[in-house]
């Protein structure tokens, strides 16, 4: 009974701490719901109208949607990349962050859901793929084994974040024969979203862009470079906003695992690009048509290269231990390697995909203002997600807001035993 | 490309739930709010929005929604539209095969299909597309044109190649859909249930042959030009936002017709019949011509073959 009352008062606190704050940050909500509010408007044309106000069409049936799916998929999956060094090597200075990774982690999930939500032709029948209520598909399709993971995913981070914050929030500390088994199964949950993601691609032989065995460490490896690109910059921001303090060694050795991951990520793409380019089989149009373009058409080549070139500059700056740990050079390296993981995992692999089409035919994708805007109101639904999250939290960690502490003086507390 | 409503169908919107399982009744009312909701106006009934898989359904549920479906395509094109739920012959399994050597590529079976299957008129859906190639290249696909225009054909140094539904006795596109969809019926036709699709076009993505088409917008079929003969899985017509195939004209063959694009080839280039009989034409050609299958390396095996007949 205390526990549940104690946990209504959690969530009447919590939506107090996230509804008042200073000027920046009513600005920064303000600016979000803006976003949101267009994104909704452009949304509600596509349900009247139908998907003809994208720029889909049959030969290149999945876009901006889909490609901005794909690469959240391994931004969420990259709260891993705390939990590891700070779970299983035990690396104290990671622990008290990694429910940051966790909270990026539903940030991203809420994206990845959303933009499969507006990529579908009948939102009205989504029904049908919830289980037993409706008909999934499972095992068969990898669109339903996606589904099951990452609803999994989301609701397994969002128990340990919810639980974590409630017990700083009620002065307690955690039980840790609960917490640890749920963090460390995160680690194959995260391996698994995007495993399964990258499958729902390669498990077709209709395009040969996809059906390759090394997708799937494509998708696992350039996903632990691009996540923790947002994690060292918001921590940074983080320890300059708020009192948390978060040690420099904690963010050089993030960095330093992202080097690895980095030059894997390097080295697999080029397995893939040696592979295709060298036996040149007639496979070898879709890398043409990214990296060289095909038959006139190269809206893809400059993006294309950019993002080689960004991953190998971001690479460079983070296996030299100076430039590392320089915050400034270390900064350009996140956006860096952000950027070129989000123009390889999003659209360099969804339209080359897709073009040219299985009939040979290569239609030209670009998205439409419909689809940017829509795409601009989810990303600034999981932004504003993340930064109430964030607004609550904070306090709570610090134990700067608890049971006891920092509530206005005008609420008592709730009435202990 | 319109955007006009339809009036709601059949006594509207509100009009009251028939007799279904407890899953229905657990869905409820509310679900159906969120449904007007999302579809922006509110047009389709309770009933449709609860309509389970068509392979769930009972007889009597089957009965009552395609009772449902001819009030609505009434409404809708002013004109009686009977949808048939005719199942599959015991001891057929339908086989195509086409004719590379005497295709010209006039494209009859395009406009034949569109008319015969209720297809959108704008935005244009078209299930066969003819590939001219090039003689010297053979069936290459990046050397193959769909758009070829020219005052006659066919044009000097090319050969024609039309593409549709395979019927795949491995169909990658079946096993890909999510909710069940899509699916291969007993004569081999893979159908669509289009009030059952979401219309996530995973299926398309996994179709080696181009043969799914999806409706972008809401689809456009001139009440004058219906075709009121028309089958469940097969031509009545789609909503937007679904995915629709070639079905072998699954109202037409399953009461021993023809297909609509083999009755108007004028060259004899479609030949179509029952693999299972011995007699047929489609055994005779499978046995005596050079025949092969449209990317046979993917192993979807093809009901579906080409060959030389000269």
């Amino acid at each position: 009974m205390f526990t549940l009352r104690n946990f209504s008062g959690f969530i009447s606190d919590t939506l107090r701490l996230v509804t008042k704050g200073g000027r920046l940050y009513y600005a920064w909500v303000g600016f979000l719901l803006l976003l949101i509010a267009i994104g909704a408007g452009a949304y509600i044309g596509q349900l009247n109208n139908g998907l003809i106000v994208t720029k889909m069409r049959d030969q290149v049936s999945w876009g901006f949607y889909i490609g901005n799916f794909t690469f959240l998929v391994g931004v969420a999956a990259a709260a891993i990349m705390l939990v590891i060094p700070a779970y299983v090597y035990d690396w104290e200075p990671i622990k008290e962050i990694t429910i940051l990774g966790e909270m990026l982690a539903i940030s991203a999930l809420i994206m990845c859901l959303g933009f499969v939500m507006v990529d579908i032709g009948r939102p009205d029948r989504f029904w049908h793929i919830i289980p037993l209520v409706g008909r999934l598909n499972w095992p068969q399709s990898m669109l339903a084994w996606d589904v099951i993971v990452l609803n999994l995913y989301l609701l397994l981070n969002w128990f340990v974040v919810t639980y974590l914050l409630f017990c700083a929030y009620t002065e307690r500390h955690y039980v840790k024969k609960l917490v640890l088994p749920l963090v460390l199964l995160s680690i194959p949950m995260a391996v698994s979203i995007h495993t399964v993601t990258a499958y729902l691609y390669n498990g077709l032989a209709a395009r040969p862009f996809w059906n390759s065995a090394i997708l799937a460490p494509r998708f696992l490896a350039s996903a632990f470079c691009s996540g923790p690109a947002i994690l060292l910059i918001l921590l940074q921001v983080l320890r300059k906003t708020t009192k948390l303090s978060i040690k420099d060694e904690a963010i050089f050795k993030i960095a330093e695992l992202m080097a690895y991951t980095m030059g894997f990520n390097l080295f697999l793409t080029a397995a893939e690009a040696f592979k295709e380019l060298y036996s040149g089989t007639e496979h070898m149009v879709y890398f043409q048509y990214l990296l060289f373009g095909l038959k006139g058409h190269t809206t893809l080549v400059p993006y294309a290269w950019a993002s080689i070139l960004c991953g190998l500059a971001a690479f460079i700056l983070f296996l030299v231990p100076r430039t590392r740990t320089n915050w400034v050079t270390l900064n350009i390296g996140c956006v860096l390697i952000y950027a070129s993981v989000y123009i390889e995992k999003g659209m360099g692999l969804i339209i080359p995909g897709l073009t040219p089409d299985v009939l040979g035919e290569i239609y030209v994708y670009r998205p439409s203002l419909t689809e940017i805007a829509v795409a601009a109101g989810i990303f600034a639904t999981g932004f504003l997600v993340f930064t109430l999250m964030l607004k609550a939290a904070v306090p709570m960690m610090l134990g700067e807001f608890t049971i006891t502490k920092g509530r206005s003086p005008k609420q008592a507390p709730p009435q202990q035993a | 490309m319109t955007d006009q409503k339809t009036p709601c169908p059949s006594g509207g919107c509100e009009a009251s739930s028939s007799a279904g399982g407890s899953r229905r009744k657990f869905l409820g009312a509310a679900t159906a709010a969120m449904a007007a909701a999302l579809t922006g106006c509110g047009t389709i009934s309770k009933e449709e929005f609860l309509q389970h898989n068509f392979k769930e359904l009972s007889k009597d549920e089957v009965l009552s929604v395609i009772d449902r479906l001819e009030k609505e395509y009434k409404a809708k094109y002013g004109k009686e539209v009977k949808v048939a739920n005719t199942p599959p012959i015991p001891g057929v399994i339908f086989g195509y095969a086409l004719d590379l050597s005497r295709c010209i590529g006039c494209r009859r079976c395009v406009y034949a299909c569109v008319k015969e299957n209720n297809q959108s008129r704008d935005p244009q859906i078209q299930w066969i597309r003819v590939l001219q190639m090039d003689k010297e290249e053979g069936v290459n696909l990046q050397h193959a044109d769909q758009y070829y225009n020219p005052e006659e054909v066919p044009e000097e140094g090319h050969f024609y190649m039309p593409v549709q539904c395979q019927q795949c006795k491995k169909p990658p596109c079946t096993k890909v859909c999510p909710v069940g969809a899509t699916w291969r019926e007993k004569d081999g036709i893979v159908v669509v249930d289009y009030n059952w699709c979401i219309g996530c076009r995973y299926c398309m993505a996994a179709c080696p042959y181009g043969a799914r088409h999806f409706n972008w917008g809401e689809p456009n079929l001139p009440a004058d030009e219906v075709n009121p003969k028309t089958h469940y899985l097969g031509n009545r017509p789609r909503p937007k936002g679904v995915v629709e195939k070639c079905t072998f004209c699954i109202q037409r063959t399953r009461n021993g017709r023809y297909p609509a694009c083999v009755e108007i080839c004028p060259t004899g280039s479609r030949k179509f019949g029952n693999l299972l009989d011995k007699d047929s034409e489609i055994r005779y050609i499978l046995e005596n011509k050079r025949v092969f299958k449209f990317k046979e390396d993917l192993n979807t095996q093809p009901n579906f073959f080409y060959f030389y007949g000269v």
